[in-house]
């Protein structure tokens, strides 16, 4: 379209399509797989003067940023992430020194544009050495802001960015849209656990009592899942095992009350405030991978102490509860 | 980041400040605003905050900023584990 050679001009409004691949992703279908070809693309009809933004090849994360500028005449620099968002391929390299100065190369870029200013996502750093860039290709490169979002007001504010866009955030709405993918890759191990715990129960105390030991696993599974992130901030602690231990307890002890636990017997009962809030504190801990403020080391320094917990309480549930039927 | 805290004094960043140039790149990158520049010196404001992305690390020009950067998420490290231990069918990537 204008420079050396043509390049494609993209729309910035999203599809029902679009917004129904955004869905499936949420819940981990064809998540792996939803990308858009890297490269150099046009928003509106930008000048050899325009601005410069680079993305990932995460089709959610190319459709956020180019809804962000609708209306607008800029250029998108499209990295190949393999279909991973800006965040994970800055952590893992993908969206980095490297693969930016290829691209830079590979789309002609330096002959598209006059100027040599690049505009990343803050996001986009742990993967990129701006001084690198600049040395390799001449591209002086501006972390603009962490979310797409704030793309319009930065470009309308001069390409200054201002502490607001600088705020990371975790809202409600942030944490909740991340459960679905969480339950669905919890589906298969939670469904051969709650098929064993049910056959298991059902030998020692017959059927019933099988279900009601499923339900209670269940309700430890969600909890960990889905009520420790959206309550995340309420939860007492620093500790994401902490705050699922209390979350699990929570449901245990509503579960205890609804389900008429005084006939459960004593060896049940323990077993059941053991084993119920370490799975709870498990999913809770998994967690943390979602999160965008837990650092590696404490991450590590929670499992050191949580994951053998886990499995002591786990151990001594079983033990409680063949003792308690065979003695 | 207001409203949410993870553990004290756990992460491993390090900022020799004779090597700092202060060119005020580690404040630009920080998602957690760790660092603040005083009398052209970067320097720690709020290092409980960090979360070890090594953002600063890698844009630093003075190579003044050490952090042993990784993702704090558990399931990653307990693979990361499992492929150290050479466990067969486990270390596959998953996000």
């Amino acid at each position: 379209m204008t420079g050396k050679g043509r390049v494609p001009q993209i729309t910035t409004a999203l599809t029902f399509a679009d917004r129904l691949g955004a869905w499936k992703a949420r819940w981990g279908i064809g998540r792996m797989r939803y990308m858009v070809p890297p490269g150099l693309y046009a928003i509106g009809i930008p000048t050899p003067d325009d601005p410069v933004l680079v993305t990932a090849n995460y089709k959610m994360s190319y459709d956020l940023v180019r809804n962000a500028l609708a209306g607008r005449h800029v250029w998108l620099l499209v990295l190949e992430t393999y279909g991973i968002n800006v965040w994970c391929a800055a952590g893992k390299g993908t969206f980095g020194t490297e693969e930016l100065v290829r691209r830079i190369g590979m789309s002609g870029l330096a002959q598209v544009v006059k100027h040599r200013r690049l505009i990343l996502p803050i996001l986009g750093a742990p993967g990129v050495a701006a001084h690198d860039v600049a040395k390799l290709t001449n591209f002086n490169v501006q972390y603009a802001a962490i979310k797409s979002s704030s793309l319009p007001a930065y470009l309308d504010n001069g390409l200054v960015t201002t502490p607001a866009m600088r705020e990371m955030t975790f809202t409600l709405r942030e944490r909740l849209v991340l459960i679905p993918v969480e339950l669905a890759s919890a589906l298969i191990p939670t469904a051969i656990v709650a098929a064993a715990l049910f056959m298991i129960s059902a030998l020692l105390y017959g059927p019933a009592w099988a279900l009601t030991a499923v339900a209670a696993y269940l309700g430890a599974v969600v909890t960990g899942i889905a009520l420790v992130p959206a309550l995340l901030p309420c939860l007492p602690g620093r500790s994401f095992a902490g705050k699922g231990i209390v979350a699990g307890l929570t449901w245990t002890a509503v579960f205890y009350l609804a389900e008429g636990g005084r006939g459960w017997g004593l060896s049940a009962t323990f077993a059941a405030f053991l084993a119920l809030p370490a799975v709870s504190a498990f999913y809770a801990l998994n967690f943390t991978g979602c999160t965008n403020f837990t650092s590696r080391s404490g991450v590590k320094k929670e499992m050191r102490i949580a994951l053998p917990a886990m499995a002591c309480a786990l151990l001594i549930s079983i033990i409680v509860i063949l003792t308690g039927r065979f003695l | 980041m207001k409203g949410f805290n993870y553990l004290h004094n756990v992460s491993t960043l390090k900022l020799n400040e004779g090597a700092c140039i202060g060119c005020g790149r580690c404040t630009e990158v920080c998602p957690h605003q760790v660092f603040s520049l005083r009398e052209k010196k970067a320097r720690f404001i709020a290092f409980d905050a960090c979360m070890e992305c090594g953002a600063c690390a890698k844009n630093c020009p003075a190579a003044a900023i050490q952090v042993d950067a990784g993702v704090g998420c558990a399931s990653g490290l307990i693979q990361e584990w499992l492929r150290d231990q050479d466990i067969c069918g486990f270390g596959k990537a998953v996000c």
